[in-house]
C-alpha cells in the first residue's frame, strides 16, 4: 500500500510541472513562423564581386532587407519605425547599404554582408521637400548627398559625418530632382518656384557653395512632374496637358521649348501624363491605354521612338557596360508577360525578348527592376524583378521564374477561419504511412531517442520526421480541430488561405471587387466575415466568407461586397453597393441554408440586409424590434445607441434596407475627454460557469452580458507621445456601458495616466493596459463585475425550495445591481496588441496573450490578475506590485513576430487548446493550452516507456506463470 | 499611488553595475535634444564571434515606438530631436529582459539629462544599458537517466510488479514455518475468497 501512495504522490508532482513552456526540439511542431518583408518600393542589386548574388530592397512596410538573388530568401531584415518610412535606399562603396527614412531626416549606413548598422546621422532640416539621395558612382570622395526637409547634405560614406549643409528654403525651391554633373564637381538642383517659375541652382559639391542660379518664368505653370531625361534637359508637361515643355539649362540661361502633343501622336485626345522614370535620352508618355516613347535627339528636339499599345512597366536605366543604355519593359497579356531590353540609341531593336507564363492570380505588374549579368558568350543576360498587383516579388531570367515571394501576406488586414472539409471514403488515411517498413523505421528511430542512444544523424532525422509530419498538414478535418484553413485578407485584396498545420498556401485568389476599376478608383479590403457555415441541413454546400470593402478610402464611398468559397477558393458573387459601409453586424440568426445574416449599416444610419432573400427578410422583421446597435463617434466624442424602426422609404431596394432612430447617447465633454479605445466582447465567446468559488468558500455570479462595452477616454491634450505632458494634466477615465440602454455601469478614473490603451473584454472582465506618466511605468488594470441581485443564491435550503431568480433571464431591460473589483499592476513592457485565448466549451482557464513591443508574445494567467483577497492568502500568487514576466511563457519563444498589429485566437474542438494566430510582417502560428492538456496526452508523452512496460508486464507474467507451473510440478512430485 | 509602499524590487539583479561617473549625455542640436549611450550586453563579448548576427538585431526604441533606432557596432545608440521632458526607452534583445528606462531630459539646464530604470527605480549616473537577467525561453531537457525511467509511473509500476513476483516469495521463504502454517489454515477456515464473500452485504451473512 504504501508503493501505491507513493505512486499517487509522484503523479501528483509531475502534473504539477509548470504550464505551456516548450522544449527547444519541440519547436515547429505546433508553430510555423514565416518571414515577409512587405511590398518593395525599390530594389538595389548587388552582383558585381564574386560570392553571394544579392538584392536590397525597401518596402512600404519600413523594412530594408537583403534578399538572396538565387532563392530568395533573407540575409538580413530590418524593420524601421512605424514612422519611419524609407524614402531611398543605394550602396555605397560597395559595402554600405544607405538608407534615408523619415521624410529625409535619418541616413543610416547598414553592413552589406551582416546587416549591421554602421552609423546613423540625423539631417535636421526645418522646410518641407521631397527627400531624394544621391550617391555617386564617380569621383573618389566617398560622398552620399541628401535632400530633405529643403536641407541638401553632404554626408561621408564611411563615418556619416555630414560634411556640408545647404539650405535651399531661402529661395522658396520646391526641389523636383538634382542630378550630379558629369565630373562629379557640380550639382544640379532644380525645381519649381511659386508655381510659373521655374528655377535651376548650380551647387559645389566639393563644399555646398551656390555656384549658379537661374529662373525662367513659365506661362501658365507645369501640371505634375518635372521629368528629367538628359543631364541639362528636363521634361514637363504644361497646365493644359497638351503640350510638352523641354526645359534646357545649359549654360547660364534656360530655354524652353514648346511641343504639343499632337505633334506625336495626331489628333491627341485623352490626358496625357509623363511616366515618371529614370531614364536618360528617352522619357515615357502615358496617352489613355497607349505608352509612347519620346526620344531626345542630341539636337535638343523631340521625336518619338516607339509606341505600345498594353499596359507597361518600364524599369530605370541600367549602364551597361560599354556605355549603353538598356531599358526593360514588361508588358501584360492575357496569362502572359512580355519582358524586353532595349537599348536607347537603338530602340527598334531588343536585346532580349522573353515571354513568361504567370500565374493570373498575380493580377498586373507594378513594378520592375532589371540587372544585367554577363554569360559565358560574353553578351549581356538580364534577370528581372517584377512587383505584382498582389504585392508578390518575382524573379525572371532566362524566361523562367526563378522565385516568387508572396509578400502581400506581410499586410494582412483580417483572418478568419474555416473548418476543412470531413475525411471521405475517397481520402485515404493509410495513404500516411507510405508503408509498414518506413512506419516501423520512424518508430525505432523514435525509441532510440527516447533512450538517448541515438547518433547525430538519427537526431536529425527524428527531428525531420517530427516536423514533415504529414498527420498534420493533411487537408481534411481532424479529430481533435487543430488542423483549418486560415483565410487571410491582405492589403492587396488577395484572399490566401492558410493551412494551420504548416502554413503553407492551399489557395489564393486576388478578388476582382476590389481591383481598380472605372467606378471604384481605389479599392480596399475592410473585413471578412464567416458567411457560410455549414453543419447541420447544409452539409453539402462548401462553407464560404464574406469580404467586405469599399471603393476608397473616404467613410461615404460607396461599398463592395464578395463571396468566397473556402474549400476552392472560388469567388462566388460579388456586389457593388449601392451605399457606403460604416460597420458590419453579424446577427445571431442563418437562414435553411446556413448562411448567416449581416447588416451592413451606412453613414445614414440605414442598415442593409444581406442575403437579400425573402426568407432572411422574414426571420429579421420578426426580430427587427429587439436589434440595437451602437456607433462610436470618435470626432466629437459621442456614443450612440440606436434601434431599427422601419423600412426605407426613398430606395429602390426597400425591402432590404431598414431605417434606424437614436435611443439613447452617451455625450463626453470634449474638452476634458476624448474617446481612445473602445472593446467589446468577443461574439463567439462561450461562458462556462456564471459563479466563481472564491477561496473562502463565498460564491459570487458573474455578471454576463454580451451586451457591455469598455470605453477609454483620455484627456485631449496626451493624445500625442509619452513625455509630452505632465502627469498633473493627463487622466484616462475608463467606462463600461451596457449598449441597449446605454447606462453606464461603472466609472473609474486614472489620474496622472494616458494612453494608448489596449484592452480585453471576455467573460465579465476587462484588462486594459496604459501608460502611468506618475510612475513613468506602464500598467495593467483589470475590472470585474459581479452580479449582485444573485447574491444571495447562496442559500441551499433556498435553492432546494425554488426561492431563488436563477432562471429568471437576464435582460439589459432591467436595472442591474453590479459590484466592480478592481486593481492594478505595473507591466514592464509596451503593448502592441492584446487578445484572450477563446476555447470550444470556456472550462478552460483563460489566459491573456500580449503582443510586446518587441514583437513577442508573452502569455499571462489571468488568474494572477484577479483581485482576489483570498487568492493570496492561499498563497498561489505571491504579492507584487508588477506582473512578472516568466521568459518560457512566450508563446513565440525565441522567435519575434516583426510589425505586429493583430493577435487572432481560435477554439480548437479539443476543450484544453486554443489556436493562436498572430500577424504583422510576419507571421506566426501555434496552439497552446492554457491548462495544459488535460483532455489529451502531450506530445512528448513517452509511447515507447509504456510500450516497454507492457511489453516487461506480459513478458513477466508469463515468467511467473512458468515459475509457478514448475513449482507445482516440484510440489506434486515431492508430495509422493 | 501608493507608490513607496508597492515597493518591492523582486528582480534578481545579474548583470546590473552602476557606473558612478557622470558624463554629459546629450548635446543641443536645434530645437531637441540628443540621447546616446551604449547598450552593454557582456555575454556579447564572451561568446564573441559566435553569434555575429545578435548585435545587429537589438533594437531601441523610444516612447513605445515613437521612434526606434539600432546600435551601431561599438554598442552605441542615439535619438535624435527629441523635445524636452519625460521619456521611456526599452531595448529589445532576444534573450535578455532589459528593464525600461526613464529618461529625463530637461528644459532648463539644456544638456541634462537624468535616468532610471523604471523596474527596480534605479537610478543611473550614466546612461550605460544593461540587461537584469537573461531569458531562456524554453525548458531545459533533462537527460535519460535510469533514476528517471524509475520514477516515471511506468518504471514504478514495473518495479512495484517486480518487488511482487521477486521479492514477496522470498519473504514468504523467510517466513517462519509455523507462522505460514497458521496462516495457511486460517485461509482454510475461511474458504476460497469468491466474489460474493467480497461483498460487504455477503460478509456480515458470514
Amino acid at each position: 500500500m504504501a508503493i501505491r501512495a507513493f505512486v499517487l504522490v509522484l503523479l501528483f508532482c509531475s502534473s504539477l510541472i509548470p504550464s505551456f513552456a516548450l522544449y527547444e526540439d519541440q519547436v515547429g511542431l505546433m508553430d510555423w513562423h514565416q518571414q515577409y518583408i512587405g511590398k518593395v518600393k525599390d530594389a538595389v542589386f548587388h552582383t558585381q564581386k564574386a560570392g553571394r548574388k544579392r538584392v536590397i530592397v525597401s518596402t512600404e512596410e519600413n523594412v530594408v532587407a537583403s534578399l538572396d538573388l538565387r532563392h530568395g530568401q533573407i540575409f538580413w531584415r530590418h524593420v524601421l519605425g512605424s514612422n519611419d518610412a524609407i524614402d531611398g535606399i543605394g550602396i555605397a562603396l560597395g559595402k554600405f547599404v544607405i538608407t534615408l527614412s523619415s521624410g529625409g531626416v535619418i541616413l543610416r549606413a547598414w553592413n552589406l554582408p551582416d546587416g549591421q548598422m554602421v552609423w546613423e546621422t540625423s539631417l535636421q532640416g526645418s522646410g518641407m521637400s521631397k527627400s531624394v539621395l544621391l550617391i555617386p558612382k564617380v569621383g573618389g570622395d566617398n560622398l552620399i548627398f541628401g535632400l530633405g526637409k529643403g536641407c541638401l547634405y553632404a554626408v561621408s560614406a564611411i563615418d556619416g559625418e555630414i560634411l556640408w549643409k545647404r539650405d535651399m528654403t531661402a529661395e522658396s525651391l520646391e526641389i523636383q530632382q538634382v542630378i550630379q554633373a558629369v565630373d562629379g564637381d557640380v550639382l544640379h538642383v532644380s525645381g519649381i518656384i511659386g508655381s510659373t517659375q521655374f528655377g535651376t541652382y548650380k551647387v559645389d559639391a566639393k563644399n555646398g557653395e551656390l555656384l549658379e542660379h537661374n529662373t525662367a518664368d513659365v506661362p501658365g505653370g507645369f501640371s505634375g512632374e518635372v521629368i528629367p531625361v538628359s543631364r541639362n534637359t528636363l521634361v514637363a508637361l504644361d497646365f493644359t496637358r497638351t503640350t510638352l515643355i523641354s526645359i534646357q539649362s545649359p549654360d547660364r540661361e534656360i530655354i524652353l521649348e514648346h511641343t504639343p502633343i499632337s505633334d506625336f501622336v495626331g489628333d491627341s485626345s485623352g490626358i496625357a501624363v509623363i511616366l515618371p522614370t529614370k531614364l536618360t535620352g528617352i522619357f515615357a508618355l502615358k496617352i489613355e491605354t497607349s505608352v509612347l516613347f519620346v526620344r531626345l535627339t542630341s539636337e535638343g528636339k523631340l521625336e518619338v521612338a516607339g509606341k505600345i499599345k498594353q499596359p507597361t512597366v518600364i524599369s530605370d536605366m541600367l549602364a551597361l557596360s560599354e556605355g549603353q543604355q538598356a531599358v526593360g519593359i514588361v508588358q501584360h497579356e492575357d496569362g502572359k508577360i512580355h519582358f524586353s531590353v532595349k537599348l536607347v540609341h537603338d530602340w527598334d531593336n531588343s536585346l532580349l525578348k522573353e515571354r513568361i507564363v504567370m500565374d493570373h492570380q498575380r493580377g498586373l505588374i507594378d513594378k520592375v527592376f532589371i540587372n544585367n549579368y554577363i554569360r559565358t558568350d560574353r553578351s549581356h543576360g538580364f534577370r528581372a524583378l517584377i512587383v505584382m498587383e498582389d504585392h508578390s516579388l518575382i524573379l525572371v531570367q532566362q524566361g523562367e521564374i526563378v522565385w516568387c515571394r508572396e509578400d502581400g501576406l506581410a499586410s494582412v488586414i483580417d483572418v478568419t477561419t474555416s473548418e476543412l472539409p470531413v475525411e471521405k471514403d475517397g481520402v485515404s488515411v493509410a495513404k500516411v504511412e507510405h508503408s509498414l517498413f518506413e512506419w516501423l523505421k520512424g518508430h525505432l528511430l523514435k525509441i532510440k531517442g527516447t533512450l538517448m542512444l541515438a547518433s547525430a544523424e538519427d537526431l536529425v532525422a527524428i527531428q525531420d520526421l517530427r516536423l514533415k509530419s504529414s498527420e498534420k498538414s493533411k487537408l481534411i478535418r481532424d479529430h481533435n480541430g487543430f488542423r483549418k484553413l486560415l483565410i487571410v485578407l491582405t492589403r492587396a485584396g488577395k484572399l490566401f488561405a492558410l493551412h494551420t498545420g504548416d502554413g503553407r498556401i492551399v489557395w489564393s485568389l486576388l478578388l476582382a471587387s476590389l481591383r481598380k476599376t472605372e467606378a471604384c478608383e481605389r479599392p480596399t479590403g475592410l473585413n471578412l466575415y464567416q458567411w457560410q457555415v455549414p453543419h447541420h441541413h447544409a452539409m453539402d454546400e462548401n462553407p464560404s466568407v464574406l469580404i467586405v470593402g469599399k471603393c476608397s478610402s473616404s467613410s461615404d464611398s460607396l461599398g463592395v461586397i464578395s463571396f468566397v468559397d473556402t474549400y476552392t477558393g472560388k469567388e462566388l458573387n460579388s456586389l457593388n453597393l449601392l451605399h457606403s459601409v460604416a460597420q458590419v453586424i453579424q446577427l445571431p440568426f442563418t437562414d435553411s441554408t446556413e448562411q448567416r445574416l449581416h447588416l451592413i449599416i451606412d453613414t445614414d444610419k440605414r442598415g442593409h440586409l444581406y442575403p437579400r432573400t425573402p426568407e432572411a427578410r422574414e426571420i429579421i422583421q420578426r426580430e427587427l424590434s429587439n436589434l440595437y446597435w451602437y456607433s462610436v463617434d470618435t470626432e466629437s466624442s459621442v456614443i450612440r445607441g440606436h434601434v431599427f424602426k422601419s423600412n426605407c422609404i426613398s430606395e429602390a431596394t426597400n425591402e432590404y434596407c431598414f431605417t434606424s432612430r437614436d435611443l439613447w447617447s452617451v455625450v463626453f465633454p470634449s474638452e476634458s475627454e476624448k474617446i481612445i479605445a473602445t472593446v467589446t466582447r468577443k461574439v463567439n465567446e462561450v461562458v462556462h460557469t456564471q459563479a466563481k468559488v472564491i477561496a473562502d468558500q463565498d460564491v459570487m455570479y458573474k455578471y454576463i452580458s454580451k451586451n457591455l462595452l469598455f470605453v477609454a477616454t483620455a484627456a485631449p491634450k496626451v493624445s500625442g507621445e509619452i513625455g509630452s505632458v505632465m502627469p498633473e494634466e493627463a487622466w484616462l477615465v475608463v467606462y463600461i456601458i451596457d449598449t441597449v440602454t446605454g447606462r453606464i455601469l461603472h466609472r473609474m478614473t486614472h489620474h496622472g495616466s494616458q494612453g494608448p490603451v489596449h484592452a480585453v473584454f471576455s467573460e465579465n472582465w476587462v484588462v486594459y493596459h496604459y501608460f502611468n506618466l506618475r510612475a513613468h511605468r506602464y500598467e495593467m488594470s483589470v475590472i470585474e463585475i459581479y452580479d449582485q441581485s444573485r447574491a444571495d443564491n447562496k442559500d441551499v435550503l433556498k435553492l432546494v425550495l425554488g426561492k431563488h431568480n436563477l432562471t429568471s433571464p437576464i435582460s439589459s431591460y432591467s436595472r442591474p445591481e453590479v459590484v466592480t473589483k478592481s486593481q492594478s499592476y505595473f507591466f514592464s513592457h509596451s503593448v502592441k496588441a492584446m487578445a484572450v485565448t477563446l476555447t470550444a466549451k470556456g472550462i478552460t482557464s483563460k489566459h491573456l496573450l500580449i503582443g510586446t513591443i518587441g514583437d513577442q508574445r508573452y502569455l499571462d494567467p489571468r488568474r494572477s490578475l484577479n483581485p482576489s483577497q483570498a487568492e493570496k492568502e492561499e498563497g498561489v500568487i505571491p504579492l507584487t506590485d508588477s506582473l512578472p514576466i516568466i521568459p518560457q511563457s512566450y508563446v513565440t519563444h525565441a522567435l519575434k513576430v516583426e510589425g505586429l498589429r493583430g493577435i487572432v485566437t481560435i477554439p480548437a474542438k479539443l476543450e484544453s487548446t486554443t489556436l493562436v494566430f498572430a500577424h504583422g510582417v510576419d507571421l506566426f502560428f501555434t496552439r497552446i493550452a492554457p491548462s495544459r492538456t488535460y483532455d489529451s496526452l502531450t506530445e512528448d508523452f513517452s509511447y515507447a516507456l509504456l510500450l516497454i512496460t507492457i511489453v516487461a508486464l506480459v513478458a513477466a507474467i508469463f515468467v511467473t506463470w512458468i515459475l509457478s507451473e514448475k513449482k507445482e510440478l516440484r510440489d506434486k512430485w515431492s508430495c509422493l | 499611488m501608493a507608490g513607496i509602499q508597492r515597493c518591492k524590487p523582486f528582480i534578481v539583479v545579474l548583470l546590473l553595475q552602476i557606473f558612478i561617473s557622470a558624463l554629459s549625455l546629450s548635446s543641443v542640436n536645434g530645437d531637441g535634444y540628443t540621447i546616446n549611450g551604449p547598450v552593454k550586453i557582456q555575454s556579447f563579448g564572451t561568446k564573441g564571434f559566435g553569434h555575429p548576427g545578435k548585435l545587429s538585431n537589438v533594437k531601441v526604441i523610444l516612447n513605445g515606438g515613437q521612434s526606434v533606432t539600432f546600435l551601431r557596432p561599438d554598442g552605441y545608440f542615439s535619438f535624435h530631436n527629441v523635445p524636452a521632458g519625460t521619456h521611456l526607452i526599452e531595448v529589445d534583445a532576444i534573450g535578455y529582459f532589459f528593464s525600461p528606462v526613464r529618461i529625463d531630459v530637461s528644459a532648463r539646464n539644456p544638456g541634462q539629462i537624468q535616468a532610471a530604470l523604471t523596474e527596480n527605480r534605479k537610478g543611473l549616473t550614466e546612461l550605460v544599458l544593461e540587461p537584469l537577467r537573461e531569458e531562456q525561453y524554453y525548458e531545459i531537457r533533462e537527460p535519460f537517466s535510469i533514476i528517471s525511467v524509475v520514477k516515471s509511473p511506468m518504471g514504478l509500476m514495473v518495479g512495484f510488479m517486480l518487488i511482487v513476483v521477486f521479492l514477496m516469495p522470498k519473504l514468504m521463504e523467510n517466513m517462519d514455518p509455523e507462522e505460514m502454517r497458521q496462516a495457511q489454515e486460517q485461509m482454510r477456515n475461511q474458504g476460497v475468497p469468491s466474489l460474493a464473500s467480497l461483498l460487504p452485504g455477503a460478509a456480515r451473512s458470514n
